[in-house]
């Protein structure tokens, strides 16, 4: 930012750089006393068991020490924010002229340099980890991350096409990902299937089911398809809970045949990958190729994405999400249409359970719970609903940032050796959607790339972007 | 029959609470046009609140009427929980009115994840028993199978509460300037604004009557089953939304009569079809009713205007 | 009186309720093949309501609407889905609350107007994902014809830009380009001179001539300035309170006393002496 000109820093000063430290003191006073209120009795008060009888363990330590860092909180928030004012009602010069669509978007900004430093890195990713760590079994940790992370980045990519291009608000979709788990479970330890054969039956089984529960709410929108979707989620996860005669119930499906290297197993002994190869047995060779299957995975998801919106019906569906009463005037078949959507997001979905199966070797429906669809909406609301690379990001973000808690034990020093910061997980997860929000409600990469362009490529501001009915 | 009159009975008790619930999602839905996901927790956390003010009554300040205990404990639940409800609207709603559709939506959802992990983290992870409260029940007849149709206290506190709170809240809703300013913002929030309506608190207000009538709802829930655990707000929150959109969403009197009717169609299903997939019954009820009445028994019908 | 021999839509007994109110009654008129036939009638005549039944919106609660094709054959769009009327019935409209994809380039927009023939040249979605068959020729086309109405709808200095950028003007005539994109026979207009200034509403006039001259379509339109109205239609039905009062050229319905009389709002004995005066 240019240092502002004489005239207009003058004639702001008055307004604005004068922090009234006084009343910023007093609003944070009663931000606190707010916070003091909310903590009775939940923090103040811990309900402890003995026997039958609950008794009470006061801890209002705990609370002023919250109620200090509310009010250090909302002190600095003040003065950060009268600074901003300051900033923004002294425009620099270039500001007042700059036409809407002349600067850069953050698309072109990120696109440029992201997509290949993001496909290097994923790429490279174990042989990286590989020589920070030092060692095979020392990567296991990361290269299992790495995995983690790729599942939501496929799980993110397949979500897209229903919520971020058709615009169909889809809270359910964990159910696809659980049809397909179990379709690779109960194939290959029933009919003894290979992984090969499943994986295709899983994304059709899915898309499938996709269809199914697709079709019924064809004619909801908004939250209310995101309701049904909800309860069409939770309902698939209550029958694999209570059908056990063919899903065993709770204790879910245990030892599912492990992925192969295209039929070599990867075994220590005879035949198996490391002797066909030469190498000397390591486990860490079968969760290396489960990454790169992963990531294989996950870019044909999203080459078909890329695909699809260069087509007719990725583009149907993107006028779906602008405006479906004139799609229906230009003669496009909407309830095809939609279909087309939840299937093809389903069975993506699909293809990333029967992943999850073979790479756990255990199912069970815990996994597959309503968090983790919120989870999935998340990453792609979070990335910028449509945008490949804004999903990418998110789902590094949501999904690696909670791990950097395992690794805080320093705070253990603090808090007494009782901490677990892996306890706050979810709390953290919880209150970061609720900051993610509020700071970009639009996402991080708002901007709509075009899918065809006469002369001249310009990135669609996302304000200008629906957000669909459904 | 004694069994079918039991259930009723139960029915109509549980039914009480979801239609308290149900008041929350109703009036947040018909101001500001939001599925407000977190009230579900709303209710759970209060319910703790109920719990934790129980213990201190009985056990340190020693009042020993369990009824001018819980007399106490539902008005400080109601209070605080409404804070609660103010600070979420304050926090992770207001900022995003008028801003991208699905935003309130998602910052629901995490206030949800939120709540109910900050009172795991804070009450741990255990079920939480109360100790026994009301224990008293009334034969109301005695069957020829031995199967008495018993109507507890507790059945009577709780129907008694809602109708009184309702009828007390009724009457602010359609009385008061209150109640006029809620239906204005309804219709048109902006010309309510030009009309000289604080929209900001209306919408604040909303937000605390429905969560001081989930914290009623709370109270009794504990009251009822003298058991409460950090992730009992989901599916009773469900279930109230249920019945929010059966009755009609954005109409009272629907939420309360779904409430009733969503109540005994889950003793009813327990006891004659199958306890294992109540919730299935639920969910589907929900999925059935916002395919085939989305307008619901009292609401009016949507117009596709083109 | 093209169209009483020779009518591209004739609708038959239309009559459309809601509930108790009754939007159209009995309502039956033709439009005449080549024509541009204009649909008037102050406020709340059921305008946008005849309108929303011939395109598929509303189904009729009583009556017909046929649509003769060129070889003579009947269509009756009452009966078709409400997509197929634009892909099998071949009547494209546009609406009184512009309805653009607004966050598409408007180069977007004229192609999701092809979407159907699209669709087959990329195999329905499968052949064009392997990039088998014709689809990049076919898409060339449509760029091609999407070219063509830019040029005629003068907006293809603004082909990249997204649609919801455009000024008023430009949005109503991409709206028309859009439609025009189908490849209709009959074009409904709800009021295309809506909001337009006195210039911007002359070059409408031309588009929508050059657009009968050139292309041969029919356009079927509601409008309330009555210039355009009298200066481009050959064909004026007047509708109040869902019934027909007037129909004819449009020097006739000028000089109607019950169309002056609905528009001025006045009283029905007066009506009657203006009409014994007049001699009618």
């Amino acid at each position: 930012m240019n240092a502002p000109s004489i005239t207009t820093a003058g004639q702001t000063q008055a307004v604005t750089r004068a922090f009234d430290l006084g009343a910023a003191l007093k609003d944070s006073l009663k931000t606190a006393l707010i916070m003091l209120g909310l903590s009775i009795p939940i923090l103040a008060y811990k309900t402890d068991q003995s026997g039958a009888d609950l008794f009470l363990t006061p801890r209002w330590g705990l609370v002023a020490i919250i109620c200090a860092i509310v009010f250090g909180m909302r002190l600095v928030l003040h003065a950060f924010t009268a600074s901003r004012a300051y900033r923004q009602a002294t425009p620099s010069s270039h500001q007042a002229t700059e036409p809407v669509h002349a600067e850069p978007s953050a698309f072109q900004h990120v696109s440029k340099f992201a997509i290949p430093f993001f496909l290097g890195v994923a790429l490279c990713f174990p042989v990286i980890i590989y020589l920070i760590q030092g060692g095979l079994n020392e990567s296991r940790y990361w290269v299992d991350l790495g995995i983690l992370i790729l599942t939501y980045v496929m799980l993110g990519w397949g979500l897209n096409i229903v919520v971020g291009l058709a615009g169909l608000l889809d809270l359910g979709y964990v159910a696809f990902y659980a049809v397909g788990a179990y379709s690779y479970a109960l194939l290959s330890t029933t009919f003894g299937l290979s992984f090969w054969i499943c994986l295709p039956l899983a994304g059709i089984l899915a898309a499938f089911w996709g269809m199914i529960l697709g079709f019924p709410v064809l004619r909801l929108r908004g939250d209310y398809l995101a309701i049904v979707t909800l309860a069409f989620g939770e309902i698939v996860r209550l029958v694999l809970i209570n059908w056990v005669d063919l899903t065993n119930g709770g204790a879910g499906i245990s030892s599912i045949p492990r992925a192969t290297f295209f039929g070599i197993p990867f075994t220590a002994g005879e035949g198996g990958f490391a002797q066909t190869f030469g190498l000397e047995f390591n486990g860490m060779h079968r969760i290396i190729f489960l990454y790169y299957l992963i990531l294989v995975l996950a870019l044909i998801t999203n080459f078909v994405t890329m695909r699809l919106r260069k087509l007719p019906v990725g583009r149907a569906w993107e006028a779906l999400r602008e405006d479906e009463i004139a799609c229906r005037s230009l003669g496009i078949n909407t309830t095809n249409t939609k279909l087309t959507a939840f299937a093809i997001g389903a069975m993506f979905g699909g293809f990333a359970g029967s992943f999850f199966a073979v790479r756990q070797g255990f199912v069970s429906p815990e996994s597959f719970n309503f968090l983790e669809s919120a989870i999935i909406l998340a990453i792609v609301v979070l990335g910028g609903m449509g945008s490949q690379i804004g999903v990418a990001i998110a789902a590094i973000v949501l999904v690696g940032g909670p791990e950097i808690l395992r690794n805080l034990t320093f705070l253990q020093a603090i808090f007494g050796s009782g901490f677990d910061p892996n306890e706050y997980r979810l709390l953290l997860f919880g209150a970061g959607m609720v900051a993610m929000m509020v700071w970009r409600p639009r996402g991080l990469i708002s901007e709509r790339e075009p899918s065809v362009i006469l002369k001249e490529r310009k990135a669609i501001s996302g304000s200008l972007v629906k957000e669909g009915h459904g | 029959m004694e069994i079918f009159v039991q259930q009723l009975i139960n029915g109509l008790t549980l039914g009480s609470i979801y239609g308290l619930i149900a008041i929350g999602y109703t009036m947040v839905f018909g101001i500001i046009g939001m599925v407000n996901f977190a009230h579900g927790d709303v209710f759970m956390l209060s319910a703790f609140i109920a719990l934790i003010f129980f213990l201190i009554l009985t056990t340190w300040l020693g009042i020993s009427s369990v009824v001018l205990a819980l007399f106490f404990v539902l008005i400080i639940a109601m209070v605080l929980t409404s804070l609660w409800g103010w600070a979420i609207e304050r926090i992770a709603y207001r900022p995003l009115r008028g801003s991208f559709r699905l935003a309130p939506l998602i910052s629901a959802i995490g206030v949800s994840i939120f709540l109910s992990n900050f009172v795991q983290v804070a009450q741990g992870a255990r079920n939480k028993p109360t100790p026994p409260m009301v224990q008293d029940v009334i034969v109301l007849f005695q069957g020829e199978s031995g199967y008495n149709v018993a109507l507890s206290y507790k059945q009577i506190i709780i129907m008694v509460v809602t109708a009184v709170l309702l009828s007390i809240f009724w009457y602010v809703v359609q009385k008061t300037s209150l109640g006029r300013a809620q239906r204005a913002c309804e219709q048109d929030r902006k010309m309510a604004a030009l009309l000289g309506i604080n929209v900001d608190r209306t919408i604040s207000l909303t937000f605390v009557i429905g969560a001081s009538l989930a914290a009623v709802a709370g109270t009794m829930y504990l009251l009822y089953y003298g058991v409460v655990s950090f992730n009992d707000g989901f599916v009773p929150g469900v279930k109230a939304f249920t019945a929010a959109v059966l009755g009609g969403i954005g109409s009272l009197p629907g939420a309360v009569l779904g409430g009733l009717i969503i109540g005994l169609i889950e003793t009813f299903w327990s006891a004659y079809f199958s306890i294992e997939y109540k919730d299935v019954a639920a969910f589907s009820i929900l999925a059935i009713v916002l395919i085939f009445m989305p307008s619901g028994i009292l609401g009016r019908p949507e117009v596709e205007k083109v | 009186m093209r169209w009483l021999q020779d009518p591209i839509l004739d609708v038959q007994h239309l009559t459309m309720r809601f509930g108790g109110l009754v939007a159209v009654n009995d309502l039956s008129f033709q439009a005449g093949r080549g024509d541009i036939t204009a649909l008037i009638g102050p406020n709340g005549a059921g305008k946008t309501t005849v309108f929303n039944c011939i395109t598929g919106f509303y189904k009729p609660s009583e009556g017909m609407v046929a649509l003769r094709k060129p070889d003579g054959s009947h269509l009756l769009l009452e009966r078709l889905p409400g997509y197929d009327i634009n892909w099998k019935g071949k009547v494209a409209r546009t609406f009184q609350n512009i309805r653009l994809f607004s966050g598409m380039t408007v180069l977007e927009n004229l192609l999701v107007a092809q979407h159907n023939p699209l669709m087959i040249a990329s195999g329905f979605t499968f052949l064009g994902i392997l990039g088998i068959g014709g689809y990049r020729k076919a898409e060339k086309e449509a760029i091609e014809k999407a070219k063509y109405w830019l040029e005629k709808a003068r907006l293809m200095h603004r082909a990249d830009d997204p649609a919801g950028d455009l000024p008023y003007g430009d949005q109503r005539r991409l709206e028309i380009a859009r439609a025009m994109c189908t490849d209709p026979l009959l074009l409904c207009l709800d009021e295309p001179a809506a909001g337009l200034n006195p210039r911007e509403s002359l070059e409408l006039n031309e588009l929508l001539l050059s657009i009968r001259k050139d292309n041969g379509t029919s356009i079927l339109l509601i409008e309330h300035d009555m210039s355009v109205v009298m200066q481009i239609s050959d064909h004026v039905v007047v509708l109040d309170y869902g019934t027909k009062i007037s129909d004819g050229a449009p020097v006739e319905v000028r000089n109607d006393p019950k169309v002056i009389a609905a528009y001025l709002g006045v009283a029905d004995e007066e009506v009657e002496k203006v009409e014994a005066e007049i001699g009618a």
